[in-house]
């Protein structure tokens, strides 16, 4: 019986849905498991001093007036885009609308890297959404459940997502190696123009992910004669093991699921 | 009897409960290839206190539970579960008399063999572990089992399960 389980789930679609709504049921234990981060994050919140929070305020307001002043281009700057890209005939960017959500869990499986959201099917979610956090992509919704959804992070290792060098838009693909800290490039000639320091966006290619958000950071190039391809390492820019407060970003092709 | 019985249900099912939060709470990173398998502790101590009542249908139903939360395909935990509890289940009378010591060695081979199921399918799916770290939870559990036992051995007594 249990081989026949194994088999049907490692093969087969066919208990998505059964998963789907079994998962929904041990929703509780995850919201229990929950409760100290919870509790401490209130009292972060509720417990501070006066002049800490004047300190945060005087902050966040330098912050805003900063990401105002760069935003102020940005209109006139994305109009100018529309235009050249009508020019080359290709499809003007579209803006993606986003679903802020919270991080209530983490795979207690150290082979897994896979992280949980309290959205789940009620809010739109849909599997293959992708997630983001304030500094980078950090991975796509594999399993959606009616209040929680599973996300693969970026670095586990049975995913890969293709990128390119944001310097001088080189393809290639970026898999996951098991550790949060380091993504590997895979298949990238000795001879390609990839430097340690290069950023790694997502090139949307494959349909999955959307164009242009940051990935990685390379952090080492080995070239190495014996080898066909360089040995290429990346650190992914998002904070993969701190962001409480994520991103589902609606991309315009699937929006709709 | 039969109002017993159901009371007692409940002290076995709410310390499964606990075992799945503390299965699934977040550990440093240091620590998390030796979170002890609290499900597997819990199950074990509930085979031996209750072989009559508690074993491989409690097993299947709380690995299913743990498959689910840990992300894992469906009947990785199941199977490692069933098999430790079928394994309890047959050595009742003898782990019964051993010293906490002895007990605390068996635990850390039926975790290690539990361990080891978990590890095979996990192959089978292509994300196994790359060293042996992945039975670190054998020796943390076996250390954590006299705390289990004492702590269950209270709440049965207290609660008059049998």
């Amino acid at each position: 019986m249990v081989a026949g389980l194994i088999t049907a789930d490692l093969h087969f679609n066919s208990l998505d849905r059964t998963r789907a709504l079994l998962d929904t049921l041990v929703t509780p234990v995850y919201w229990v498991a929950d409760i100290p981060s919870r509790l401490s994050q209130w009292q972060e919140t509720h417990i501070v001093s006066r002049g800490t929070l004047q300190e945060d305020n005087e902050r966040l307001r330098r912050e805003n007036l900063i990401l105002e002043g760069r935003t102020q281009q940005m209109a006139s700057l994305q109009a100018e885009n529309i235009r050249l890209r009508a020019l080359l005939n290709s499809t003007a960017l579209l803006r993606d609308d986003v679903l802020v959500a919270e991080l209530i869990g983490v795979s207690p499986d150290p082979v897994r890297q896979q992280v949980v959201l309290n959205k789940g099917a009620g809010e739109g979610v849909y599997v293959g959404q992708p997630l983001i956090d304030a500094d980078g992509l950090m991975g796509q919704v594999v399993e959606v459940s009616a209040f929680t959804s599973r996300v693969l992070l970026i670095t586990d290792v049975t995913h890969a997502i293709p990128v390119q060098v944001n310097r001088n838009g080189v393809r290639a693909i970026a898999e996951g190696t098991g550790s949060l800290a380091a993504l590997e490039v895979h298949h990238v000639s000795a001879t390609t123009d990839i430097r340690e320091g290069d950023l790694l966006v997502s090139s949307g290619l494959g349909g999955r992910f959307p164009v242009g958000y940051p990935v990685a950071i390379v952090t080492s190039v080995e070239r190495d004669p014996g080898h066909a391809f360089a040995r290429i390492r990346a650190q992914p820019t998002a904070a993969l093991d701190r962001s409480r407060h994520v991103l589902l970003v609606f991309t315009a092709a699937q929006g709709e699921g | 009897m039969v109002e017993g019985g159901a009371h007692g249900y409940w002290v076995v099912l709410a310390s499964l409960f606990t075992a799945a939060v503390l299965a699934v709470i977040p550990l440093p990173a240091w620590l998390v290839w030796g979170r002890p398998e609290w499900i597997a502790l819990v199950l074990v101590y509930w085979c031996i206190a209750l072989p009559h009542r508690v074993g491989v249908v409690v097993a299947v139903f709380a690995g299913m539970a743990m498959d689910l939360l840990e992300g894992a395909v469906l009947g990785q935990n199941t199977f490692a579960l069933a098999v430790l509890a079928l394994l309890s289940v047959a050595l009742y009378q003898r782990l019964r008399v051993f010293s906490l010591w002895q007990q605390s060695g068996i635990v850390f081979l039926l975790i290690g063999i539990h361990q080891l199921i978990c590890q095979w399918v996990q192959n089978l799916e292509g994300v196994g572990a790359r060293s042996l770290l992945f039975l670190l939870p054998a020796l943390t559990s076996a250390l954590l089992w006299p705390l289990v036992l004492h702590t269950l051995r209270g709440l049965r007594r207290h609660y008059r399960v049998a």
